[in-house]
């Protein structure tokens, strides 16, 4: 039998409807490779007796022919969304053993559509990162091989301290190396400053953020309320389209959650993009952007042109704001959302001689350093004094970014195209020694989207001279995923996927 | 703007985040490469604009005013480091 693991979400859909194998055959050739690719450290938690039973059951529905839409498909869950009765930390000590009593409602759309629970996906703490290097449980490798690199070298670094390997970007670390190594048909994945879409881009995955409020929020780990989002990331746009059509919904558990009708978002790809109009932002053509990405762009906009679209150019004058702003709101948001951690209801807890003292030891020893210093950076611009000059004025500029995006719209454009990431993967360990700032700067092309609460996909352009994967990312109206699956599917058509061969 | 010394303590202290003093000096450095990196925001004239509250303009649903949950403090407690009889075990906050 051919590997089941190599094949995709709606390959596997067609197999299993097929009787070419059983959901159980396929979950057990994914545990399987889970198995052998422990040193990527994908996954913090394996479920096998659990994707067994659901398998198991899913072979009967399928036989009664009462499969739902994902029946039988195995999957991968990023560590911060709550699962009933399994583990989730969020990847950081101090949630330690927390077992959640609910199920998120994402999770829980996912499972009724009939997918199978592979386990849970390691990603940054508390989806603070860009290269899932806070996690507490070390960080994942990408099975993309470093440039000139082959196997031999990349198994005995891989055995070692794991430097030079890539990094698989993040937060979703977990979930982008998972799908890229074949470990998961699709992962679960969440997004607050381009935690989709950039681990999608480094790692040749596909990924969608989309509009805020599509999905809910209801039992994922907050780190910024008013940002996070959850989404897909998968090996194709049609993956990533039939799982977003499960996890999409109004939920009356999540205020926040829009009442619209979710529609089949699978049936917009490979729809004609013929007359669309494609602006290309100026702004972000920033100083001291590689060669490599800025033909990247051109070829992008090449493929939309090819398929019959019109490319014009646009302005979005407040874009270099975006990321200074988002490093007010989202730790502001963080370091109100993180004050549950207190060793009192859950997780870690820290003896202390009082009270406060046991908060403050379970909190320094719970938390890694930049959830640190994104907590303590959010609790200075929200203090008596400081809240107008950086709060404030941060929330107004969000106003005036996301007013760049609705005149653009305003004036017939239907998405705009840009690159997903100013670089292709780095090394494990390269940043270390960086100030904070250059990490963040990953985030400069995707960030915009989130202040402004619009969807993004992700997908692979092509890749640079060493043959690493570079990011394409195209931003839509709100509510309008259908258009970017649309224009996502005519990139993928031309540009072709890109896999990694076995290594490990 | 930049933070001193005493200002990483006392934001520490707000945090609730015990921080050895031997800490201090690269907190204060990281979090100033921070406020460095935020002063340009300065440069916008922010003028007449309306400070961002939500993303998607949407009105807050309502729903109606009866009790939906409850009744399950095992649950609410079963994650709990210490606790006795449904409650929460803490110090002693009050002498």
């Amino acid at each position: 039998m051919t590997d089941l693991t190599q094949l995709t979400l709606t390959e596997a859909r067609e197999g299993l409807a097929g009787k070419q194998f059983t959901a159980v055959e396929l979950a057990e050739a994914h545990l399987a490779a889970i198995e052998a690719a422990r040193a990527l450290n994908a996954y913090v938690l394996e479920t096998p007796e659990q994707a067994l039973a659901m398998a198991k059951a899913a072979d009967s529905r399928l036989q009664r022919g009462e499969g739902g839409r994902l029946e039988g498909i195995p999957i991968g869950v990023k560590d911060l969304f709550a699962t009933e009765g399994v583990r989730t930390t969020a990847s950081s000590r101090i949630l330690g053993n927390f077992v959640p009593t609910y199920e998120s409602t994402v999770t829980s759309q996912l499972w009724r559509d009939g997918a199978v629970m592979l386990g849970k996906l390691n990603n940054d703490e508390f989806a603070m990162g860009s290269s899932n290097e806070t996690s507490a449980f070390g960080p994942v490798v990408n099975p993309i091989l470093p440039a000139n690199w082959n196997a031999e070298k990349a198994r005995a670094a891989l055995a070692g301290d794991k430097k030079g390997l890539l990094v698989p970007g993040g937060s979703s670390g977990g979930s982008s190396a998972a799908v890229a190594a074949h470990l998961c048909l699709g992962a679960t994945a969440t997004d607050t400053g381009g935690s989709i879409r950039q681990p999608a881009a480094f790692t040749g995955t596909v990924g969608i953020k989309p509009t805020y409020g599509r999905c809910s929020r209801w039992g994922i780990v907050a780190f910024a309320s008013s940002l996070d989002q959850a989404g897909p990331i998968a090996k194709t746009v049609r993956d990533c389209a039939a799982l977003m059509t499960s996890m999409a919904g109004h939920d009356p558990k999540d205020s926040t959650s829009v009442d619209l009708p979710v529609p089949d978002f699978e049936a917009a790809v490979g729809r004609s993009v013929a007359g669309k109009t494609i602006g290309i932002p100026r702004e972000y053509r920033v100083e001291g952007m590689p060669a490599e990405i800025e033909a990247l762009w051109k070829k992008g906009a090449d493929m939309l042109r090819a398929a019959g679209a019109r490319i014009v150019d646009v302005s979005l004058p407040h874009t270099k704001y975006a990321l200074p702003a988002y490093y007010i709101v989202a730790p502001a948001e963080a370091s109100s959302n993180l004050a549950r951690y207190d060793g009192v209801r859950y997780g870690l807890r820290v003896p202390g001689k009082d009270i406060t003292d046991l908060y403050e030891q379970t909190r320094a020893q719970g938390f890694g350093r930049e959830v640190k210093r994104r907590i303590m950076i959010g609790t200075y611009v929200l203090s008596a004094g400081y809240y107008d000059a950086y709060y404030l004025r941060a929330q107004k500029i969000r106003t005036l970014i996301k007013k760049d995006f609705e005149d653009v719209y305003a004036s017939g454009v239907d998405a705009i195209l840009t690159p997903a990431t100013p670089s292709a993967a780095f090394g494990i360990a390269e940043m270390a020694d960086a100030d904070p700032v250059q990490m963040y700067l990953n985030d400069i092309f995707t960030v915009t989207v989130n202040m402004a609460g619009l969807p993004g996909l992700a997908l692979p352009g092509g890749t640079d001279a060493a043959g690493l994967p570079l990011g394409l990312q195209l931003i839509g109206r709100p509510f309008d995923e259908e258009t970017l699956f649309s224009l996502g599917s005519v990139i993928e058509e031309q540009a072709g996927r890109i896999t990694a061969p076995r290594w490990w | 703007m930049s933070v001193d010394a005493a200002t990483v303590r006392r934001i520490a202290r707000l945090s609730r985040i015990a921080l050895p003093e031997q800490d201090v000096p690269v907190m204060q450095d990281e979090i100033n490469a921070i406020l460095g990196f935020v002063e340009q925001l300065g440069e916008v004239n922010v003028e007449g604009v309306e400070p961002m509250t939500s993303v998607t303009p949407m009105a807050l649903k309502m729903r109606d005013d009866v009790v939906t949950d409850g009744e399950k403090a095992s649950k609410v407690i079963a994650n709990a480091p210490q606790s006795e009889d449904h409650y929460f075990l803490v110090p002693k906050v009050v002498e």
